[in-house]
């Protein structure tokens, strides 16, 4: 019984030519981020060759005031991005699924569009929208500034809330709130106190996900951002045309750690939620 | 001849009202301002007269812009059959693996979708260009250096690494619901295991490979960035030519025809998706 038993005819996850293949696809999806996070600590101008570890590029973006004020810019832009999303995404989900109404379908086809449409169809749309029809306001203050990529951000955020909170009630036991109305609750007060709790897990989720889709966007703020309201991607890339140096390694690295650190907290939140309440 | 039913009127508005206003205001208004745009004419800097005219479409069939639209179709297919390559044996793999693999297979594949699409496409500037260290191995071995930045073949694999996630998830979703024991009597029958794939599993989920097919190429033929950073003057794509009339040409109703042209073709594919889908179901159904 020593020896380990030969794989079963099913088990294609034990079988070497697979295995590799799958280590090479590994290879290929994180040797590039590895180097690029390696060579953030390299303590060389030249980004080739390994001279020691530093965290002087660090240290150097830290006080790089344009690259903190677009880096401040970006999180208040997700945060707006955030909320409102949120709350749109929720309402137009429990109206979807509450709600038989005529131009339904129509409503959920528009809904689903921005999810589909090239981000740079979106991009110039918004560019000629508050270019022309609906221009900001030039010079607010901070961070009303903001306000026209945030409703960009919105606009193509909710509908992926809408559409992690509608999985989400389509798992809800409609006896429950059937059970709170028997018990005297009003339509609203039942939707607040028994359908709400019940769409948390996607809320947070939802939530999540409208955060890192906000904060990675290029192409569409690249559209809609003007000369004093550039965000962190908008700044990376415009240091990334100019070429390839430590800096934007390390300014790569911190974008990465913030995104991939918010997802996992999400997918360890939404679990112990979905959890507790299926549990309980 | 309004009838709203589910509950309240109240209840209804109150949720209905606010999303609904949101999507018109910033998303219909602007999308068919754009459209309005394509049949118009620039007058100043950033003024457009909407005349009607079909000029700008006209414009689209200049070779030099179905060149364009045909050699984007032509990296978004290289793409789409690259990643279909590579990512259906990883697919298999997610499938059959245990519980606890499955997971970390599928975070895997997760995690660089997560990061930023800029980061991923200056990770891989950094390692292809000329001082990269894919020349400085390849040097050491006295090849090269190879010019692999700012080229086509730099664009497609960008595109590929950019890519694979939205292959690999649905070709996973479908593969998983397959039924095992199809495989086991083909196995069983005497046929070889690529055997087994090409004549009894890939003709079952074909529609689903078919969808997830669509899923990689719709957005790879929209890509921005990945050709704007990777590639060279040679390998634009239409939604470099969108961006330059936007920017810096300013004719913005080609740019808006261009736009269109790239929007119609998007929906185009995801209705021959939704047909495709719809035909499998009624083929199931006899």
């Amino acid at each position: 019984m020593g020896r380990r038993r030969a794989p079963g005819p099913l088990d294609y996850a034990r079988r070497w030519p697979l295995r590799l293949w799958v280590a090479g696809v590994m290879l290929f999806l994180y040797l590039p981020l590895a180097s690029l996070i390696a060579f953030s600590f390299n303590d060389s101008r030249r980004t080739i060759r390994w001279q020691g570890f530093t965290f002087g590029w660090y240290g150097r973006l830290a006080s790089d005031d344009a690259l903190i004020a677009a880096f401040a810019n970006s999180l208040t832009i997700a945060a707006m991005s955030t909320v409102v999303s949120v709350v749109l995404g929720a309402m137009a989900a429990v109206a979807l699924w509450r709600f038989r109404f005529p131009g339904r379908s129509a409503f959920d086809g528009v809904i689903t569009l921005p999810i589909v449409v090239p981000e740079i169809c979106m991009g110039v749309a918004m560019l000629v929208f508050f270019g022309t029809i609906a221009p900001w306001p030039r010079d607010l203050a901070w961070p009303f500034d903001l306000g026209a990529i945030a409703i960009a951000h919105i606009t193509f955020s909710f509908p992926f809330v809408t559409v992690v909170v509608r999985a989400r009630l389509a798992s809800f036991n409609r006896e429950m709130e059937e059970a709170a109305r028997d018990l005297g609750a009003s339509e609203l007060r039942a939707l607040w106190d028994v359908v709400l709790p019940h769409m948390r897990p996607a809320l947070i989720s939802g939530a999540l996900l409208a955060f890192t889709l906000s904060l990675d966007d290029f192409v569409i703020t690249f559209f809609t951002a003007g000369p004093n309201t550039v965000t962190f991607p908008v700044k990376i890339y415009s240091m990334v045309r100019f070429s390839v140096t430590p800096e934007v390694n390390a300014a790569s690295t911190v974008l990465m750690a913030i995104t991939v650190i918010l997802t996992l907290i999400g997918m360890t939140l939404q679990g112990t939620d979905i959890a507790k309440t299926e549990g309980a | 001849m309004t009838r709203i039913t589910g509950g309240s009127r109240a209840a209804f508005w109150a949720l209905f009202a606010a999303p609904a206003v949101w999507m018109t205001a910033f998303f219909v208004v602007p999308l068919s301002v754009i459209w309005a745009y394509s049949f118009g004419r620039t007058l100043g800097l950033t003024q457009v007269d909407v005349t009607g005219t079909l000029a700008n479409y006209a414009r689209v069939f200049d070779p030099v812009y179905l060149w364009i639209f045909a050699k984007s179709l032509v990296f978004a297919g290289a793409t789409t059959a690259i990643c279909l390559v590579i990512g259906f044996p990883y697919a298999l793999v997610m499938t059959f693996a245990s519980n606890r693999a499955k997971i970390g297979l599928l975070l895997a594949i997760m995690l660089p979708f997560w990061t930023n699409l800029l980061v991923r496409t200056y990770a891989l500037m950094a390692v292809m260009r000329t001082e990269g260290w894919i020349n400085d191995g390849l040097g050491a071995v006295g090849l090269g250096p190879f010019e692999m930045l700012h080229t086509n073949f730099a664009v497609i694999t960008g595109l590929v690494y950019v890519h694979l996630p939205f292959i690999v998830l649905p070709l996973f979703s479908t593969l998983d619901r397959l039924d095992r024991s199809l495989i086991e009597a083909s196995l069983d029958l005497g046929a070889g295991h690529l055997r087994t794939i090409f004549q009894v599993v890939i003709p079952i989920v074909w529609p689903g490979i078919l969808s997830a097919l669509l899923l990689c190429f719709i957005p790879a033929l929209g890509s921005y960035l990945t050709p704007d950073l990777l590639g060279g003057t040679d390998s634009q794509m239409i939604a470099s030519v969108i961006e330059r009339q936007f920017k810096r040409a300013n004719d913005w109703p080609f740019g808006a025809a261009l736009s269109f042209m790239l929007m119609y073709l998007t929906l185009a594919a995801m209705a021959w998706r939704a047909l495709a889908e719809r035909r499998a179901v009624l083929r199931k159904a006899r």
